[in-house]
């Protein structure tokens, strides 16, 4: 029972500790609905605004697929994803994000930020990419499962 | 006794009134994607599951090459669920499994938008969403 008070106090605490860690969870509807339809939706915070501009002018070939939204909801949503971009926004994993991003690049993946690359080089066996119950880097939540709501220092 | 009767009754005619509010939204999209069949073709007799299965199960040519099917995102199985190419899971496509299927008009629209485009490069007629949605409704 003393176990159990103990466990809880230190997993309630934990959050407070590393809230520096943590990502703002997505507060607009329409980027939670429209962005997490076909996987998650990532925090703006992990890429700059000139990626965010280059794909949201660039749905209706979305990493090999349409992801075409009416005019008015694709303008509010790249609204809310460029004022929350990891150049512009207070977080600071999203400034390490950007800062590991070379000037002239706008890269499209956020798996393919140096940052991003860094940060799971040796942490993830190569085969568990591939295991199918993950079965792609873009699959954060198979891994982090607080990630929709901006936890990923959990495992 | 007259009462508990009169309770009963009212209760029987809530809870189907509730059923037909629920197609409702479903039967309209049809029947909308009739009109437009029609008006393209005069002569159009009617949606086929048949075809709407042929739709879905078929690989087709001419859209993304990722995306050859309706059955790469939603499974071969329509009652089960789907898994997105991103590993997202989906919700089953089946009425049977998810009765909220095909009732929002704007959903209908925007998802047949992209699929379409998606797997057959070009957008789907009237007469192919709604073979869609009668094949998936016997499902
Ligand atoms: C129709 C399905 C669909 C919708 C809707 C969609 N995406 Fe995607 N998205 C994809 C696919 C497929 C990939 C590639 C996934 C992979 O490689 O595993 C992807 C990848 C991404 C990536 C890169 C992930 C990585 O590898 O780092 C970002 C960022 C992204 N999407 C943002 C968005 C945003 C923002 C929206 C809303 C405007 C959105 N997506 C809506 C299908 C979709
Ligand atoms: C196959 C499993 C796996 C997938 C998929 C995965 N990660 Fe990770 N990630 C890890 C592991 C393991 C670590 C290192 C341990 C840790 O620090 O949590 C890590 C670390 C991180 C960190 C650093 C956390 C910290 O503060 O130390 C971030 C941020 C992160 N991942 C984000 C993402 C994002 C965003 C995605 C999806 C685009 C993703 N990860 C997909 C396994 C995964
Ligand atoms: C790339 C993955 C993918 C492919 C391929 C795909 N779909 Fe979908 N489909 C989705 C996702 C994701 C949703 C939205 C999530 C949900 O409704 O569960 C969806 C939803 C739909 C809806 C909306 C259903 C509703 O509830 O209103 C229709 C209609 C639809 N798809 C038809 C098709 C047809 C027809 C094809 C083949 C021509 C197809 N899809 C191929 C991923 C896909």
């Amino acid at each position: 029972m003393r176990k159990w008070i103990i466990l809880a106090v230190l997993l309630g605490g934990a959050p407070a500790a590393l809230a520096d860690e943590r990502l703002p969870p997505i507060t607009n509807e329409a980027v939670k609905k429209e962005c997490g339809a076909c996987h998650m939706a990532f925090q703006p915070q992990f890429l700059p605004q000139r990626s965010w501009r280059k794909m949201m002018d660039g749905l209706s070939d979305h990493f090999g697929e349409d992801a075409s939204l009416p005019e008015a909801t694709r303008l509010e949503i790249a609204a809310y994803l460029e004022a929350n971009a990891g150049d512009v926004s207070g977080s600071r994993e999203g400034r390490k994000f950007v800062k590991s991003i070379a000037a002239d690049q706008s890269p499209m993946r956020i798996t393919e930020v140096p940052r991003w690359v860094g940060e799971h080089r040796g942490e993830v066996r190569e085969s568990a990419w591939s295991d199918p119950r993950v079965r792609s880097k873009a699959n954060c939540v198979a891994c982090h499962r607080g990630a929709d709501s901006g936890w990923y220092d959990d495992d | 006794m007259t009462k508990t009767f009169l309770a009963a009754f009212a209760v029987c005619v809530l809870l189907s009134a509730g059923l037909a509010a629920a197609d409702t939204p479903r039967d309209a999209i049809l029947t909308e994607f009739l009109s437009q069949a029609k008006s393209a073709d005069p002569g159009f007799a009617g949606f086929s599951a048949t075809r709407g299965e042929t739709l879905f199960r078929g690989n087709h040519a001419g859209g993304k090459p990722d995306t050859p099917s309706c059955t790469t995102c939603h499974g071969a199985a329509p009652q089960d669920k789907g898994r997105t190419r991103a590993g997202k899971e989906i919700d089953p496509i089946a009425v049977s499994a998810a009765p909220k299927r095909f009732t929002d008009p704007a959903e209908v629209e925007k998802w047949f938008g992209r699929n379409c485009n998606s797997v057959l490069g070009r957008e789907c007629s009237a007469v192919e969403k709604g073979d869609f949605i009668t094949f998936m409704m016997g499902q």
